[in-house]
């Protein structure tokens, strides 16, 4: 009997190992770092993330989308200033990180923008963010709630 | 009888030739000419627009004659850019201390359809308290970023959710109300204080 659930542990040992070796080429190396959020007025005006995204790993990361309990539409979108001075924003659509690179999700460029919150976004509060990556791995990150007129953790 | 037609033509050809010349200049030239972009913006002498401010008082570019101002463009569901040069003012501001008191600090929002006085109040009150947010109608706002020379629109996205692209730029205005220079979207701030104290300085330039 203790055999047997060994053996079933065993078992189950290599198909995780098996199969998530194959699925899993390279997201398992990204780390966040940095990560914060501003503070949103109700419900209705969609809240923004910043971070680091960086890919510690030998393989290229795709990022293809994002998750959280906190937004029904979560989406990296990137703001851009043109040479007259007017600010646009539009999905970024997927992003690859080359092997020791990193991305920065930084006020007036990259964001994760948060669209049709389920609860407002209040000061002081944190919130989970999963970043989905083209290998089919994730990411999460524990992202702070800052004051909406935060310029990021440093003040 | 040849001859006749041949002239008809002839004339013809001049009346359209005349006309599309017409047509030409006043496209490319009259009044129908596309505005040129990146044009100065009017003094606030010259412009004329009638907003309501988030106290509920009745504003226009000649509340800001007398002292310094500082303008510029957002809206409220913005989350990025407008959070981050409000707060970006702020900074400057409360690097100015004392000084940013003899301005002029006003956020006019392009998004009156949701920004309502009630929710420009609000979300002014996060940031430095100098800042005033202006809404009102439409067509006044229209008319107020065609005196600034900027731009805005209305881009829809997913649903009924919508977002705007609009002039992020901060226009400075001495105490007379003369444009005096802007302040571009990621300028860093050592650029932007000296700026805001060149507007402060013209108005005592202008006094003596």
């Amino acid at each position: 009997m203790e055999k047997l659930i060994r053996t079933n542990a065993l078992a189950a040992l290599l198909a995780v190992a098996g199969f998530s070796a194959p699925l899993m080429a390279g997201s398992e190396d990204v780390v966040i770092e940095g990560a914060w959020s501003r503070a949103a007025i109700g419900v209705n005006r969609p809240g923004a993330a910043y971070m680091t995204v960086r890919n510690t790993g030998d393989a290229p990361v795709t990022l293809t989308g994002l998750e959280t309990p906190l937004a029904v539409m979560p989406e990296i979108h990137e703001t851009s200033t043109n040479a007259e001075g007017v600010s646009s924003m539009a999905p970024a659509g997927k992003i690859t990180i080359a092997p020791g690179d990193s991305i920065e999700l930084a006020p007036g460029g990259l964001h994760a923008m948060l669209m049709q919150l389920q609860e407002p976004m209040t000061e002081g509060e944190t919130f989970v963010l999963t970043l989905e990556f083209s290998d089919g791995g994730e990411v999460t990150a524990e992202v702070p709630i800052l004051g909406i007129a935060s310029r990021g953790p440093e003040g | 009888m040849q001859r006749r037609q041949v002239f008809r033509y002839g004339a013809a050809g001049v009346g359209a030739l005349g006309l599309t010349l017409l047509v030409g200049w006043w496209r490319e030239d009259g009044p129908g000419a596309p505005e040129p972009t990146g044009q100065r913006p009017l003094s606030l002498s010259a412009m004329d627009f009638r907003l309501t401010d988030h106290d509920g008082n009745d504003v226009g570019p000649q509340t800001l004659i007398g002292r310094p101002s500082m303008v510029f463009f957002g809206f409220t569901y913005c989350p990025d850019v407008c959070p981050t040069t409000l707060s970006d003012i702020s900074g400057w501001l409360d690097e100015l201390g004392e000084e940013a008191k003899r301005m002029n600090v006003v956020f006019i929002t392009v998004d009156p359809e949701r920004d309502t006085v009630d929710a420009m109040a609000e979300y002014v009150g996060y940031f430095h308290q100098a800042i005033r947010g202006w809404t009102g109608p439409e067509q006044q706002i229209a008319r107020a970023i065609d005196g600034f020379r900027a731009t805005y629109e209305k881009v829809a996205a997913d649903g009924d959710y919508y977002t705007m692209n609009h002039t992020a730029s901060v226009f400075l205005f001495d105490a007379k109300g003369q444009f005096v220079t802007m302040i571009d979207y990621h300028e860093p701030r050592e650029f932007a204080v000296p700026k805001i104290r060149r507007a402060l300085k013209e108005e005592t330039t202008g006094a003596t």
